[in-house]
């Protein structure tokens, strides 16, 4: 099995394959189509492999909502904040998180005050933590779409099975499709096709996709990471448009079935239940994130420490909103790489692995 | 109480409590200046690192100058890396090749080192004794000696184990001129090993990958291999270590010294398969990813082989290879020519990747 590993990665970053797809992709496309990669991780991998420059010119990607980081609404950022801040706290969170501005600080200036701030790699580090400090409140800040949301269920299980009375999460998933929903009913939308987001996918199939892509007359392919895959993605859905086709198909299906992951699917069932969301820069979207179960409540941080008297303030430059939502381009910001950087940022976009502003900062282009 | 188990008080004995001689850990006394630091350094210090001019025992160390010509480098580094101890190296090691690799890179010769230690109290005696162990082994790999220290011990808490600042000295030879603002347009871009595996190895060592690499750190005194180089190669422009920032973030200094361009071929980066599995999992880029015993080398193109052939016949030049090009246009700029033809510029590190990785 080991030596089969690599190939599962960098067989598909096999250089004359994706020539292979794109010289098809060339000879496919006849008319401009706009299509959205919903995951920031496929940003990323587009930007870091330099595939947009490949690309027909009559396609034009356009970059979804699809960092977790980048749409925590700034409310559920300041409780972060404030929940830091109380003594005998250890704040846990993964490390993209701790740049990210809230109101008026963030978790690093915390943490340089003197407050307990831990970045974790799993959920179920944060569990290790509080058994460890019986003493100490542990909170967990549980970000993530469908991808992470089963290890933050997970931890919740676990830490109940421990009987830790001291480990809570503040409650921050968010659901892809209700935000695809959100993204195709709105008035402004120009979005065509859709690369599904292939991570999610592996987690929760593509059920729930089919009548989306049927009610909004948009195809959609799921699609991985890797530059073969994402190429293959963007073909499959181009030839769907250019045959005038509606369906969802799988280009990632070394990873992704219709049906998904089902045990993880239980477990999410088990302990959350899909709630209201406000996603930054978009708004309140119906039913788009997960909040914990009646028997689970307990470990609702938001019920163990007061967070009450937040008043959210956003920068007035940053333009996260419209970058989130597709209407604009990072480089379009006025902003962008000036008075936003990695180093100063004015909006999650600019901070996260995943955020869209990020990869256009850090996979620059030669402006010539 | 019954007058049998009635036992006199020995009064010839001594009747206060005796001290305990703390030898197996370190307590603030050790930093005292008084009789427990002459101690700690008679027995670990001196009895690992001595040598004729710490023997002098006084407040500087006097040192002859063999020739009056040239000039001299100096340079000073502090090392905070966490663990102390991690897969292939340790603060010991990495605080004696570090500063040795630093003085080399102006293709002077490292001769002479001093070392500060700042110690937590309650630091184990034995996992100082194993540090100091490890800087005379690289001390002795490198050919040079700690000439000048000092020990000073904090309390538990206001510090982690041990942190260690070293300053190196060497002799630059006459006429030897090497430095980030002398790259020139044509010159070959060499390095001299794969990349990242520091970074990863320090990682794995925190217990924060959550799985196995076996990936051991590339800490290693680099002086010998670029004496033989430029011995070989005395026309060599640019030397430099590419450690915090990685390859990507030490490229765009040389270009904004010279004020040239630099073209990588990605392809031609060698990067371990492990390091680029840990990299895809975690998110890292290996292209900014730390090394502690690589050589960033550029110089003349024609020269471009005879460099590879002698940094090949080093344990720490074995995989050395051609990654790129410097050229005229774009000036200031790393760009990245990835293997689907697509070009991407490559930017200094922004933040924090990993702290105290060194």
């Amino acid at each position: 099995m080991a030596n089969q590993i690599p190939d599962f990665l960098s067989g598909y970053r096999n250089a004359k394959l994706v020539k292979t797809v794109l010289a098809e992709m060339h000879q496919t496309v006849t008319q401009p189509w706009t299509l959205m990669e919903i995951c920031g991780g496929q940003t990323h991998a587009i930007m870091q492999y330099g595939l947009d420059q490949l690309l027909p010119d009559e396609i034009e990607l356009v970059h979804g909502p699809g960092c977790p980081v980048c749409v925590t609404s700034l409310e559920l950022i300041d409780q972060a904040l404030m929940i830091a801040k109380q003594p005998d706290v250890i704040f846990t969170s993964f490390g993209d998180m701790l740049r990210v501005p809230g109101s008026s600080e963030d978790l690093f200036s915390i943490r340089a005050a003197g407050g307990q701030v831990r970045v974790v790699y799993a959920p179920i580090d944060a569990v290790k933590i509080a058994a460890q400090n019986p003493d100490k409140q542990v909170v967990f800040f549980a970000i993530g779409f469908e991808t992470t949301a089963p290890a933050n269920a997970m931890a919740v299980i676990q830490a109940e099975k421990l009987g830790l009375t001291n480990f809570s999460i503040l409650p921050a998933n968010v659901l892809v499709p209700p935000a695809i929903e959100a993204i195709l009913s709105s008035p402004q939308n120009r979005i065509q096709g859709f690369l599904a987001a292939g991570h999610v996918s592996a987690i929760m199939g593509y059920w729930e996709y089919p009548p989306l892509a049927e009610k909004y007359q948009t195809p959609m392919a799921v699609t991985g990471f890797e530059p073969l895959d994402l190429v293959n993605g963007i073909l499959a859905t181009v030839r769907m448009l250019e045959e005038g086709r509606v369906a969802v198909e799988n280009a990632y299906s070394r990873v992704v079935t219709y049906e998904g992951n089902k045990i993880a699917q239980q477990m999410l069932a088990k302990v959350f239940k899909p709630v209201d969301r406000n996603w930054r820069g978009i708004g309140t979207i119906p039913l788009s994130g997960y909040g914990l179960q009646e028997a689970y409540q307990r470990f609702d941080a938001t019920q163990r420490f007061d967070t009450s008297g937040i008043q959210t303030e956003e920068s007035e430059i940053c333009i996260a909103g419209q970058v989130l939502r597709g209407i604009m381009k990072p480089s379009q910001c006025p902003a962008f790489g000036t008075l936003c950087t990695p180093q100063t940022p004015l909006g999650a976009p600019m901070v996260s692995s995943e955020g869209a502003c990020a990869a256009y900062y850090r996979y620059g282009r030669k402006s010539s | 109480m019954s007058k049998k188990s009635f036992k006199p008080v020995n009064m010839q004995g001594p009747v206060c409590p005796v001290p305990h001689r703390h030898t197996d850990t370190v307590v603030i006394g050790h930093g005292s200046g008084g009789a427990m630091t002459r101690d700690l350094i008679r027995n670990i210090f001196q009895s690992h690192l001595g040598n004729a001019y710490l023997e002098q025992g006084n407040d500087a160390a006097r040192i002859a100058l063999q020739s009056a010509s040239g000039e001299l480098a100096v340079s000073t580094d502090s090392h905070v890396v966490f663990p102390i101890f991690y897969p292939g190296g340790d603060i010991g090691r990495l605080a004696v090749c570090g500063t040795v690799n630093d003085v080399a890179m102006l293709g002077a010769e490292p001769a002479f080192l001093t070392a500060g230690f700042i110690l937590e109290e309650g630091l184990p005696m034995e996992n100082l004794t194993r540090v100091i162990e490890s800087m005379a082994a690289a001390c002795e790999e490198s050919g040079v000696q700690i000439v000048a220290g000092d020990t000073k011990v904090v309390e538990k808490g206001k510090a982690d184990g041990v942190f260690i600042n070293t300053a190196g000295f060497g002799l630059i030879p006459p006429g030897r001129d090497l430095g980030g603002q002398l790259a020139q347009p044509g010159d070959a871009v060499l390095i001299s090993g794969t990349l990242g595996d520091h970074g990863i190895a320090v990682l794995q060592a925190r217990g924060d990958l959550g799985f196995e690499s076996g990936i051991q750190s590339d800490v290693a005194p680099l002086n010998k291999m670029i004496a033989a180089l430029l011995e070989a190669v005395p026309d060599v422009h640019v030397l430099r270590d590419p450690t915090r920032g990685g390859l990507a973030t030490t490229l765009k200094e040389i270009a904004c010294q010279s004020q040239i361009s630099i073209h990588l071929e990605e392809e031609a980066i060698p990067v371990k398969p492990a390091v680029r599995t840990a990299c895809d999992m975690l998110g890292f880029d290996p292209l900014y990813l730390a090394n502690e015993g690589k050589l960033i080398v550029v110089l003349p193109e024609n020269k471009a082989e005879i460099a590879l052939e002698v940094l090949h016949k080093s344990p720490y030049g074995a995989m050395a290879t051609r990654i790129g090009l410097v050229a005229e246009a774009d000036p200031e700029q790393v760009l990245l020519k990835t293997p689907y033809g697509t070009t991407r510029i490559l930017d200094m590190l922004s933040g924090e990747i990993l702290p105290r990785i060194c």
